[in-house]
């Protein structure tokens, strides 16, 4: 038995019974929030009751966050990593960074490295022997990575996708696969937190295969945090997938405001909930801030400009590691964040 | 002519600033704006649209329902995970086409796909190259491409001296695609772990497609031990500091107002620019900045 303290969140629960009710079971996708329960499972459609106990089954949907901005530093990295450092004492925290073409989270966590897996994509070696010039894997390949001059087969495993194409098609099995080296995966512990992040290999375009690996190391029962890269394209897209929500790290100046109108628009196309992280407030003007409220997108945290915080970032140091007292406006943001995706859940199971 | 892409690795260090700074300063030449995911240039240059085009751009596969015998082969075959269900989730389509090669009742085609527009703009400094990428879409490097080649083509039928770009953050696909061919890079960094973290990421990406690089400071005195570093990494790695700019609010105050800052302001961070034109574009310096 567990007491679930007041303004605790103990995530997105699958199965496990509720006592204080009686022995109530917990459907599918119940979360428990700030002592209550929400039973929105297909058992108990959309009741809330108050509980003092809950017996844990931790499995299946925990919550994933995603931390994104559209803009570049904005601030994702100091969102990230302070969120992940609040919420590691009570809770077990995963940190993923996804930023693998400049990944920082690692600068301000230096967490212990413990292991680490190279990530290849699978690219065409041809047998010289066995191929007749036939020209049919250059004919199928959308990506022009591999080009039949002559007698000379040449393959470009930058421009390669790994589809495979090429090697299932060839009519004389000339084509095998070998991985070709695109990035790292590495992974560790700082404290309560547990590290991943990825790296692009320096001259490799692709980063979506690497963020890939970098989210199969989510384990799905603890609390993830994904740092994004910034942009709307392809990255973006592959890092922000599957997330039960995305907080969007912004400025209060027009590029800001620009950047986080195609960042919504990105959101909302692959339907996962937001709500704005303010940061550098007071430098700028207002419109952010209107636009949010015009288009009732929950602004869940502002940071002022502020030199300190300035400071402490360029030294590396995670902002609620180096100003303490601010540990409780990020556990703030996270229940926020529980109350959207509960609330979300809710109306989604109606 | 010469091709200047201004890069940084890490986002958020000064780019857009910078390249509308230039814009009013550099005297012949046709702007290019390269982040085509998270474009700003045009919120400082406020350009008015001369020429869009389309952007077709990359395949996604369609399963035609009534001849789909639903055998299954397309969705084992797919390293993407794009197939679920005899449905392709066109997020996750990478448009390579193997379904379509194998499919046994010839059920699934490869669409066309619209992925964005790019545009030929005119601008108070001149002519504009810019592109937006549609939400959630590939190939931004392919766009990139696009938009270099007209900027490039521009300045040859204007005979202008310069193409300056503005560069997306990273160090993948659409930084490649900026970078590759160009005759210098300006890097645009700024005294934070992070930011010398990323700075020598950039610089090896430099190095591996062979163009040369110069980098500048922004922000230099938030933390002048790191510039100190930043220095000192530069100078190992043979690489100019070409400049030092110090934080001044007036540079937020511009953006806000939609002007580069050396119309806005003449302080410090005016001058410094100034000088590191003078330098880039190889004028001699001497005479008092403008």
């Amino acid at each position: 038995m567990e007491r679930v303290a007041n303004h605790d969140v103990a995530g997105i629960w699958k199965g496990g019974w509720v006592t204080g009710l009686g022995q109530v079971p917990v459907a599918d996708a119940s979360v428990l929030v700030a002592g209550q329960v929400y039973l929105t499972g297909e058992l108990l459609p959309a009741m809330i009751c108050p509980v003092r106990n809950v017996v844990p089954e931790w499995s299946g949907n925990s919550m994933r966050i995603s931390i994104a901005s559209g803009k570049g530093g904005t601030g994702k990295t100091l969102v990230a990593t302070s969120l992940a450092l609040a919420l590691s004492d009570r809770h077990h925290v995963q940190l993923l960074d996804c930023d693998v073409e400049e990944p920082n989270d690692h600068v301000f966590l230096r967490p212990e490295i413990t292991g680490r897996e190279t990530v290849t994509i699978p690219v065409p070696k041809v047998n010289e022997e066995k191929c007749t010039h036939c020209r049919k894997c250059a004919e199928v390949c959308a990506y022009n990575a591999i080009a039949v001059l002559g007698n000379r087969v040449l393959t470009f495993p930058q421009l390669c996708h790994g589809c495979g194409a090429c090697s299932y098609l060839c009519p004389e099995k000339a084509i095998t696969e070998v991985g070709h080296e695109i990035g790292t995966v590495e992974w560790g512990r700082f404290g309560g937190v547990a590290f991943v992040h990825g790296r692009l290999t320096v001259g490799e375009a692709m980063a979506p295969p690497v963020i890939r690996k970098v989210k199969e190391r989510v384990n799905n029962y603890d609390i993830a945090i994904v740092d994004v890269p910034p942009g709307t394209s392809c990255p973006v897209v592959e890092a922000i997938k599957g997330s039960d929500f995305c907080i969007l790290v912004t400025e209060p100046t027009p590029f800001g405001l620009n950047d986080l109108a195609l960042a919504v628009e990105t959101v909302q196309e692959l339907a996962v909930p937001c709500g704005v992280v303010l940061n550098r407030a007071g430098i700028g003007d207002s419109r952010v801030v209107d636009y949010c409220s015009e288009n009732s997108i929950p602004v869940l945290l502002t940071i002022p400009l502020d030199l300190e915080i300035a400071r402490l970032y360029s030294r590396g140091i995670a902002l609620v590691a180096g100003m303490p007292q601010w540990k409780s406006s990020f556990l703030e943001l996270f229940d926020m964040v529980t109350e959207l995706v509960v609330e979300r859940n809710r109306s989604a199971k109606r | 002519m010469k091709e200047i892409v201004v890069l940084s690795g890490k986002g958020g260090t000064g780019k857009t600033s910078i390249v509308g700074a230039l814009a009013a300063l550099a005297q012949s030449k046709v702007l290019a704006d390269c982040d085509v995911d998270a474009a700003d240039l045009h919120l400082l240059l406020r350009p008015s649209e001369k020429m869009r085009t389309e952007f077709w751009s990359g395949k996604v596969a369609r399963i035609d329902q009534d001849r789909c015998d639903e055998c299954g082969l397309c969705q084992e075959l797919c390293r993407f995970h794009a197939i679920r269900d005899f449905q392709v989730e066109e997020a996750s389509c990478e448009g390579c086409g193997l379904c379509h090669h194998v499919c046994p009742t010839e059920a699934i085609t490869m669409r066309e796909n619209m992925a964005g527009h790019w545009f030929i703009s005119g601008t108070r400094y001149g002519p504009l190259v810019h592109a937006r990428l549609g939400i959630a879409q590939e190939n931004s490097g392919k766009l990139v491409a696009v938009v270099r080649q007209q900027a490039r083509k521009v300045a040859e039928e204007q005979a202008l001296d310069y193409v300056i770009s503005d560069g997306p953050p990273g160090i993948g696909c659409p930084v490649i695609s900026s970078l590759s061919g160009a005759s210098l890079a300006l890097l645009v960094t700024e005294p934070t772990l992070s930011g010398m973290h990323d700075l020598d990421r950039v610089l090896g990406v430099c190095r591996h497609f062979g163009v040369p690089a110069t980098v500048c400071i922004n922000k230099y005195d938030i933390n002048e031990e790191n510039t100190r570093q930043t220095e000192e990494q530069c100078s190992r790695q043979a690489v100019d500091v070409v400049a030092r700019i110090p934080f001044d609010n007036a540079v937020t105050e511009s953006i806000v107002r939609g002007v580069p800052i050396v119309e806005y302001s003449d302080g410090r961070v005016t001058r410094e620019i100034v000088t590191m034109w003078r330098r880039i574009s190889g004028a001699s310096e001497g005479s008092s900045p403008a």
